[in-house]
């Protein structure tokens, strides 16, 4: 469920479109839900939207099923996604992928045994001229180097505890 | 007096037709009819929104309109693009659209898994049809075909995704039959899949429709599955007064002698049905006294369904023997000395009801 | 120093804040507009400009405004496209992040133009820190009469919403975008009916990229005219142009259509040539979708003229030898590059990016995908390189969006100009996964023809 200053963000995005038109808060409201509740979407997260937008869930999970930020599964604390396209790949982006699996020990797509790291794979996220780079949380970073990766790694370890 | 509605005329592979405008090509094709008319796997015209997808019916507007003759730049799906005065399509006469369409027919069988000796819609499956019609004789997919576990949703219905082509036809019947869709597409490109997400039963009494409009076998009868191959039952039209009200009531009895294997929905020759069926009618009623029975469903005889029925067949007249002037052709050899399964003992005429392997197992 | 409209105060310490904006002559335009036009004025000024929309089709912009259908009673939308998700493409990003004001401001004068009184911005999922941007340089906007009610006392009414998508490149289609503004899959519709027509909830809609919008406030400044002797020919004014790869100062460069290629990688102005004194090999210069050069067809056009950074001048000579501006994803390979490894990760860009709605989109992406990787691998057959022509021309032109077009291009161009590379990676297996074909021939100058005597 989400908090009182929450449902109140909800109204503000339905506020958005004409009435009736409530189901186009869809997707900025399942960003809302997947920050809010673990940084995942479940079943039940995805029917509780339903509820709230007064659609039907297979609505919402069609939409969930599409695009590639929501999660479907739980992932680590910090999720590295690293982009592996054209312009990234120029510039040693597989080096990288290469780096992050030999020093975390896991595979693309799978989460640290202490669940604070998941390493993805992603198509290009539109930050070609400052390659290699990665998506982490909100922002990038840009122009990585192994030694850059160690570094936010450790940044990462550090604000976890 | 009302005033006349103004037609337009279109040519399609240089045969004349006029329609109404808002008419699309693929229906004004249907309305010449034969040869001409476009294959569609996704288009339904009972289904609002369906069509565009499958491609298979793209065709080639070689002239835009009377206004504006200029040809159209890339080939058109027929289903979606509606017909303007003056208008010419080339569809058979196209060599490009025949060899688009052959490509469209590979990309559709890339992953299917052309299971049918096992698959209950094998006899009455358009990608059957439309492969054997305008398919290659082999595929140059060299991949791991993608595959799916197969889901019961409901008691009823089996979806058995591997075989799906993505038409999207159940979705929109669900949508449109059912006050509540339960089921829609998941996931993205070549991992769309017709799903629940979590697994549930589609519970109302329109959902079986959604068995009919399935061009495959991705979604099958299960009181049906297995018991029986189509060619080897004999489709009579039947109805009863159907207490849903909003269920025609008029519907196809699949029979072998007395026994009801199935029931399906009428449907006309582009295989879509004239009206829908409750699920009482579809699932429930397989007693023959349930029915008041019309008389035989008429199918088309290039159909394997139709191959199947003997009984009453005459003998025709030897015409090899007239053409030779009532010489006798010479034999070379005699099937029946050799043949298992075509053995002479056997008269078809004398079976009855349609022809079943256990018929020729008899000694 | 090349002449420069979109960012010319780009360098202002704090022109993303209004104050500093306004102070620099910002919302200028838009006053103009509002106050002094009527909106067919703001449109022929439009149309004169000869502005082209730069999300990458290069339609004309004016024209595609005076499409929009007008029922009584009716809604009509402004959708700005920032679904930038092109490979090669970060040139909307730079705009939003540093100048929104630009931005908003072309949303206004468009709005007003258009008749529309909401305006969706439509942002990738992915540039998450943007919206916050955004947001914020609107609340400004807001706070000095530049939107909402009754906007500076002329009686007109904007509100400008950011919505943010949630990781899929389709929705960069316009249609694919309206659905996914509503909440659904990013499905592309079959046209028509067109968005002019039917959009947005069914309303007449116009969707137009970042960098076209931004262009309608320099082009009321200085008039559609003086906008128009900007650049060459049909390519009127600047563009934007993202540069990367394998060059020395990859970035975002606002060029006036008027240099040529040469100039613009080898110039300190902008690429400062190509990265640690190798060779050019080939380039791509309008984002992944469009067909890639090596670096003699690059250079110079197959009649030997000086190919210059125009629509026309780059598609020169059609797909046969020329290219697209595209959306100005301007990405550049060393001689250090495989053809064949760049070629498959754009394959599976789109492969990844298929929506799966029309068959030869969703199971062609995949399949080309599978016999690149093949290639490259080393277990590639000679065959294999006809198969994917003959893929990638199956799934061209026979799609319901153009993300087919896209992914059968860049395959179709790579084995077109660079066949012998293929070939020579499927007859030398173990060689070609330890090191790369190199610049071969690919530099070399190409014999002219001879025009024909007369």
């Amino acid at each position: 469920m989400f908090s009182e200053e929450k449902l109140n963000k909800v109204k503000e995005i339905i506020a958005r479109y004409p009435a009736g038109k409530q189901k186009s808060a869809l997707i900025p409201v399942l960003h809302l839900a997947q920050e809010e509740f673990g940084g995942w979407l479940s079943a039940e997260t995805m029917d509780y939207v339903a509820s709230l937008l007064q659609i039907k869930p297979i609505e919402v999970y069609e939409v969930a099923t599409f695009y590639s930020m929501f999660n479907l599964k739980p992932v680590g604390k910090y999720v590295f996604e690293v982009c592996q396209t054209g312009p990234c790949m120029l510039l040693g982006s597989d080096n990288i992928i290469d780096y992050i699996k030999k020093k975390l020990d896991i595979g693309v797509g799978e989460t640290t045994k202490d669940g604070l790291f998941t390493l993805k794979t992603v198509e290009c996220l539109g930050a070609c001229g400052y390659a290699p780079m990665m998506q982490l949380g909100k922002h990038y970073r840009e122009h990585l180097t192994p030694e850059k990766v160690d570094a936010i790694i450790e940044e990462c370890r550090v604000k976890a505890n | 007096m009302a005033e006349e509605k103004k037609l337009f005329k279109v040519k399609i592979d240089n045969i004349s037709v006029e329609v109404e405008p808002g008419t699309s090509i693929l229906n004004a094709a249907r309305k010449i009819g034969g040869d001409i008319v476009p294959p569609a796997m996704c288009y339904y015209s009972k289904l609002q929104g369906s069509g565009g997808k499958c491609r298979t019916c793209l065709v080639k507007v070689t002239k835009g309109s009377e206004a504006d003759p200029r040809p159209m730049p890339k080939l058109v799906a027929s289903c979606r693009t509606n017909v303007m005065d003056g208008m010419e399509v080339a569809n058979i006469t196209s060599p490009e659209v025949q060899e688009a369409r052959k490509g469209v027919v590979e990309f559709l069988l890339l992953n299917h898994p052309l299971d049918c000796p096992v698959c209950d819609q094998a006899g009455e499956c358009h990608l059957q049809d439309l492969s054997y019609e305008h398919g290659a004789e082999t595929t140059r997919y060299e991949f791991k075909r993608r595959t799916f576990d197969r889901i019961d949703i409901g008691d009823k219905i089996q979806l058995h995704m591997t075989r799906c082509i993505l038409c999207y036809r159940c979705v929109f019947t669900a949508d449109q039959l059912t006050e509540k869709r339960e089921h829609g597409v998941l996931g993205r490109g070549e991992a769309a899949e017709i799903g629940t997400y979590i697994q549930q039963s589609l519970d109302n009494n329109f959902i079986g429709n959604v068995i009919d409009v399935c061009p495959v076998g991705a979604l099958t009868d299960k009181t049906f599955r297995f018991k029986n191959r189509v060619w080897f039952l004999k489709a009579v039209d039947a109805h009863r007064q159907c207490e849903d009200p909003k269920c025609c009531g008029k519907t196809v009895l699949w029979m072998r002698g007395d026994e009801v294997f199935r029931v399906t929905a009428r449907k006309d020759k582009y295989g879509e049905v004239e009206d829908w069926i409750c699920d009482t009618c579809r699932f429930d009623k397989k007693d023959v006294k349930d029915w008041v029975i019309e008389g035989p469903r008429n199918i088309d005889r290039h159909s394997v369904i139709s191959q199947g029925h003997y009984v009453g067949v005459h003998k025709p007249k030897d015409t090899l023997v007239e053409v030779l002037d009532g010489r006798q052709p010479k034999l070379l050899l005699d099937i029946h000395s050799i043949s298992q399964v075509n053995r002479p003992d056997i008269d078809l005429s004398q079976i009855d009801g349609p022809a079943h392997s256990d018929d020729f197992n008899k000694q | 120093m090349g002449r420069k409209l979109l960012f010319d105060k780009a360098h202002i310490e704090g022109i993303r804040y209004y104050d500093v904006y306004r102070a620099n002559g910002g919302y200028g335009s838009a006053e103009k507009a509002l106050k002094s036009m009527t909106p067919d004025q703001v449109l022929d000024e439009v149309k004169k400009s000869g502005l082209r929309g730069r999300g990458g089709a290069g339609f004309p912009t004016g024209m595609k405004w005076s499409f929009i259908a007008k029922p009584e009673g009716v809604p009509r939308y402004l959708v700005c496209n920032a679904d930038e998700s092109e490979p090669g493409t970060f040139k909307d990003r730079y705009l939003m992040e540093f100048i929104p004001h630009l931005l908003i401001e072309g949303l206004l004068i468009s709005s007003y133009t258009l008749g529309c009184n909401s305006c969706y911005i439509y942002i990738r999922g992915e540039y998450a820190w943007i919206p916050d941007i955004l947001e914020q340089a609107i609340a400004e906007a807001k706070k000095n009469g530049w939107l909402g009610k009754n906007i500076q006392g002329t009686g007109f009414d904007l509100e400008i919403y950011v919505q943010r998508g949630a990781g899929a490149y389709i929705c960069g289609e316009e249609t694919a975008l309206i659905e996914s503004l509503e909440g659904k899959r990013g499905n592309p519709r079959i046209k028509p009916p067109f968005p002019a027509v039917k959009g947005l909830w069914d309303c007449p809609t116009v969707v137009n990229n970042v960098e076209t919008l931004a262009a309608v406030v320099p082009i009321l400044r200085i008039g559609g005219d003086e906008y128009s002797k900007y650049g060459l020919g049909k390519s009127t004014g600047t563009k934007l142009i993202s540069a990367c790869g394998n060059i020395n100062k990859p970035g975002v460069y606002e060029i006036e259509m008027n240099i040529s290629v040469e100039e613009f990688i080898y110039s300190d102005e902008y690429c400062g040539g190509i990265a640690n004194g190798k060779r050019l090999k080939a380039c791509i210069p309008g984002g992944s979708s469009v067909p890639i050069l090596p670096a003699n067809l690059l250079l110079k056009t197959a009649k030997g003229e000086q190919r210059m950074m125009t629509y026309e001048s780059l598609a020169d000579g059609g797909f046969a030898t020329g290219t697209m501006l595209g959306s100005g994803g301007f990405i550049v390979l060393d001689e250090d590059q495989c053809i064949v490894k760049n070629t498959l990760t754009f394959a599976r860009f789109y492969h990844h990016e298929s929506c799966g709605q029309c068959s030869p989109c969703r199971e062609g992406t995949g399949w080309m995908k599978r016999v690149l990787q093949n290639i490259e691998n080393g277990k590639g057959k000679m065959s294999d390189i006809d198969l994917l022509w003959d893929i990638q021309r199956k799934i061209e032109g026979n799609t319901i969006c153009p993300l087919g077009d896209a992914a059968a291009w860049p395959v179709a161009a790579a084995i077109r100009h660079f066949r012998d590379e293929f070939e020579w990676h499927v007859l030398h297996p173990d060689e070609a996964t330890k090191r790369n074909y190199g610049l071969a021939h690919y530099a070399d100058p190409l014999e002219i023809a001879a025009p024909a005597a007369v």
